[in-house]
């Protein structure tokens, strides 16, 4: 049987302790855990659910009759708000894996707020791990500022020390037969049936600093974030707010502990986050997206756990989590890996019919456009191809609407016309100012006017006519297809024997 | 709390493990094992982690060093067996996948390296732990097992048996056998380790091809991270991946030397690492970690070159701080 089972003594602890600074700042979230406490009469004995099947659980998950289960659950979703706020900012400034050494060298200091009297005390354990991580975070800096050690090396080298300190401590305390020894190697892994009414009191305070000083001062952490240099030079004092970020890191760290473990809180840091990261480009989104995310992954791993006993509570809130990033990475609106493919793919897409239409006007050209037919072997011979790939470039146009084709002849529709006489044109223009501007050799320009012809823009266009003068020719003395003639083509579709250039 | 720290005896902590008992070949002691094991296992993560370290890789290892559980655990799995066989395949390919992971992640998008690795190594942590809770009753390893290995009980195994003699005990021969494969390993491709950790492209242009040597080196990592840890645990793998190379950096400059110094620091290490779990009957492994830390500090306290001594008394009789041009301080001009 689970330990979320054994839900009412949590309650019984419950009153008991309280601090100072709980009730001045987090009322909102204090508000929401009344709205809990005041359903304790629905709390299952240990007796009654023996025996629960699948759906059941499920059943009593969403009706929130566990106390245990709703510290759990608010526990997890406190956890993830912190964790995705906070890691936002480490994900930025590329301090990822700080987040994963802050976490293993708060160890020793669980393990000493342990040893303070014997007990699982949140307070003593709370202090004692945020002094312990703050110390990693100094020793961190202090090898990077003092030696040749890089900060990868610097990371993991107080990451192994401190969590050996504590194991070696955790090792100690285990040997002791002292009552209440139980469930200090729970931080290790995490179990989320194992947060009290004390614990979620705790994780509410440390949520509201969290949120209330990264609301009043972010600025400062925005700044110090991406530009450090430029916030030294405005008079911020970049390290005050680095170690105010560390401190908080540390805090939410200590808070997770309990329900994710020590190995997996880095993921809570660094992988909603990083899904936020994927889908905006503004902090203040990618903070609540992160925050939000977080939720998910936090009530992920409290159901998830819930449905059988003795199932962890941090490895599901990691796989939520690890499960809404591959969704951003792969679907993500501006960066998704497929959204990227696809695009990539439609614009490779693009170039190929651009090239034909343009092998086309060449065509056209050669003969002063005489006739607007052109067959698909004097297409296949300009692009020196065979006629079978010239007949599928036609089908493709076609497909498009840019060409039609009548046995083995093509005729380009006005927007086909327009749009190769444009691809021409910014071809040409581009050769011109290689060469004007750039002093490049004329026989060296082609190549580069081949790749940027299908991606200048209209306002490009215009700027660059206008700084070559509206020049009428190419440097290889070719006629450059102007607005009016473009227009032209478009306007008028049903002209005979002539294609709107050169009459 | 008297109980936490037992009074410091001559006899059971320093004598005791030397002086033969408990171990399943009788006529070798305790201490020998369990000194020998946590020696091999340094050793090898030693040498590999120096290679990581110069490719600013370092966490890459402790990523590798979770991420195989799931390999491990689906390795059980199929498998049914303890078998090193299976077990050895299963953490090869977990490691090239996280490798593959961690790549395709960076390459792919605007996530950063680090990032990448946080991403990967969690997540296959995760659901190897998971693994193991829901098949609980069909597979012989616990979540636990992969932090708490254990050197102290090394020497209890069954003794491994080679043309009918008996060499020790199993995990130590094997790591043994590791270990020299990897000094092999580095001796065959010294220069090519050397010159694609430094700068690839120049080992492209010798015709090295650095794809292939890191993915080689992910690769044998994973097999010195599993043949390690079940008998040790990931965190003596994690530790002494970078604590030795990390403390010989802070001395000298040269690989060669380096790479001897390492080996020197896991000897050293393992011994004083030993002898204090003895004495505070804690975890064995965490005790070396604990000692190759002391070294490490003492480094970093009195190096010639980068120390804090130095830096001290250079600030005090020159009033600035020592300016380090490659490895070596000068004087400023």
């Amino acid at each position: 049987m689970g330990v979320y089972h054994r839900g009412t003594e949590s309650t019984e602890r419950g009153g008991g302790r309280a601090f100072s600074f709980f009730s001045v700042s987090s009322v909102p979230l204090w508000l929401i855990l009344l709205c809990f406490a005041t359903q304790n009469v629905w709390a299952v004995r240990i007796g009654e659910i023996s025996e629960t099947t699948f759906g059941e659980q499920v059943v009593r998950f969403f009706t929130f009759r566990d106390p245990a289960l709703r510290y759990a659950l608010v526990g997890s979703i406190l956890l993830g708000i912190n964790c995705g706020l906070l890691g936002g900012f480490l994900v930025v400034r590329k301090m990822a894996l700080v987040g994963d050494s802050l976490s293993h060298a708060v160890l020793p200091g669980v393990a000493l707020g342990f040893m303070w009297n014997m007990t699982k005390d949140p307070v003593a354990i709370f202090i004692g791990a945020t002094i312990a991580g703050l110390l990693g975070a100094v020793v961190v800096n202090l090898i990077k500022e003092t030696t040749l050690l890089k900060e990868d090396t610097a990371l993991g080298l107080v990451l192994a020390a401190f969590f050996a300190a504590g194991m070696v401590l955790i090792t100690i305390i285990q040997r002791l037969e002292t009552a209440n020894k139980s469930g200090v190697d729970k931080y290790l892994f995490g179990q989320a049936a194992a947060i009290s009414l004390e614990d979620v009191k705790l994780m509410s305070a440390v949520t509201a600093l969290s949120v209330a000083a990264i609301t009043i001062f972010y600025k400062g952490f925005l700044v110090t974030s991406f530009d450090a240099g430029f916030a030294r030079a405005t008079g911020f004092p970049v390290r005050v707010f680095h170690y105010a970020l560390m401190l908080l890191l540390a805090f939410s760290v200590v808070i997770s502990l309990q329900a994710v473990g020590v190995v997996l809180v880095s993921a809570m840091l660094i992988t909603p986050a990083a899904a936020a990261y994927m889908l905006t480009d503004r902090m203040h989104r990618l903070l609540v997206l992160a925050s939000v995310f977080g939720i998910f992954a936090g009530a992920c791993g409290a159901f998830f756990s819930f449905l059988r006993p003795n199932l962890p509570t941090g490895p599901f809130m990691v796989l939520g989590a690890s499960a809404v990033f591959v969704g951003a990475f792969l679907f993500g609106p501006k960066h998704g890996v497929v959204v990227r493919w696809w695009m990539h793919r439609s614009r490779a897409h693009r170039t190929k019919r651009e090239n034909t239409l343009k092998s086309i006007f060449h065509v056209l050209e050669a003969r002063n456009f005489h006739g607007e037919g052109v067959t698909l072997a004097e297409l296949a011979e300009r692009r020196r191809e065979t006629i079978e790939e010239a007949r599928q470039q036609a089908a493709n146009l076609r497909a498009h609407g840019q060409a039609t084709l009548n046995e083995d002849t093509m005729y380009l529709t006005p927007d086909g016309m327009q749009r190769a006489m444009a691809i021409v044109r910014n071809h040409r223009l581009w050769e011109l100012y290689l060469t004007n501007a750039a002093q490049i050799a004329v026989d060296h320009v082609h190549e580069d006017a081949e790749k940027i012809e299908h991606v200048l823009g209209e306002d490009v266009v215009r700027e660059l006519e206008r700084r070559l003068d509206f020049a009428q020719k190419d440097p290889h003395g070719r006629v450059i297809p102007s607005v009016a003639d473009i227009r032209k083509a478009a306007a008028a579709p049903e002209r005979v024997g002539a294609t709107g250039y050169g009459n | 709390m008297p109980d936490l720290i037992p009074t410091f005896s001559w006899a059971d902590v320093v004598l005791a493990p030397w002086q033969g008992g408990f171990s399943a070949d009788p006529a070798t002691p305790m201490g020998f094992w369990q000194v020998l094991m946590g020696f091999f296992v340094g050793s090898a993560c030693g040498l590999v982690g120096n290679y990581l370290m110069l490719r600013r890789m370092a966490l890459v290892g402790d990523a590798i060093s979770h991420s195989v559980l799931p390999g491990i655990a689906i390795a059980f799995l199929v498998s049914g067996s303890r078998g090193s066989a299976a077990m050895f395949v299963g953490a090869l390919l977990a490691g090239v996948v996280t490798t593959v992971i961690i790549e395709a992640i960076h390459r792919n998008s605007r996530i950063k390296q680090d990032a990448a690795i946080g991403i990967a190594f969690t997540s296959l942590f995760a659901i190897g732990v998971i693994l193991i809770s829901v098949f609980a009753g069909q597979v012989d390893l616990d979540q636990e097992c992969v932090l708490y290995g254990e050197i102290g009980t090394v020497p209890l195994e069954e003794s491994a048996t080679i043309a009918g003699k008996a060499l020790g005990p199993t995990s130590v021969v094997r790591m043994g056998g590791v270990l020299v494969m990897t000094v092999l390993l580095i001796g065959v491709f010294y220069k090519e380790l050397l010159v694609s950790s430094f700068d690839p492209g120049l080992a492209s242009s010798m015709g090295i091809n650095a794809t292939a040597m890191h993915y080689g080196l992910m690769s044998w990592l994973s097999v010195v991270v599993v043949s390690a840890f079940e008998s040790v645990g990931a965190i003596l793998v994690i530790a002494m991946l970078i604590l030795p190379g990390a403390t010989a950096r802070l001395l000298t400059n040269r690989l060669g030397v380096i790479m001897l110094m390492t080996v020197v620091h896991c000897a050293v290490s393992s011994v004083i690492g030993v002898h204090l779990a003895y004495w505070l009957e804690c975890s064995m492994a965490a005790a070396i970690v604990v000692a190759a830390t002391g070294l490490f500090v003492l480094a970093w306290i009195f190096s010639p070159s980068q120390g804090l001594l130095r830096r001290a008394f250079h600030k005090f009789f020159t009033s600035g701080e020592p300016v380090i041009e490659n490895g070596v301080s000068v004087k400023p001009a």
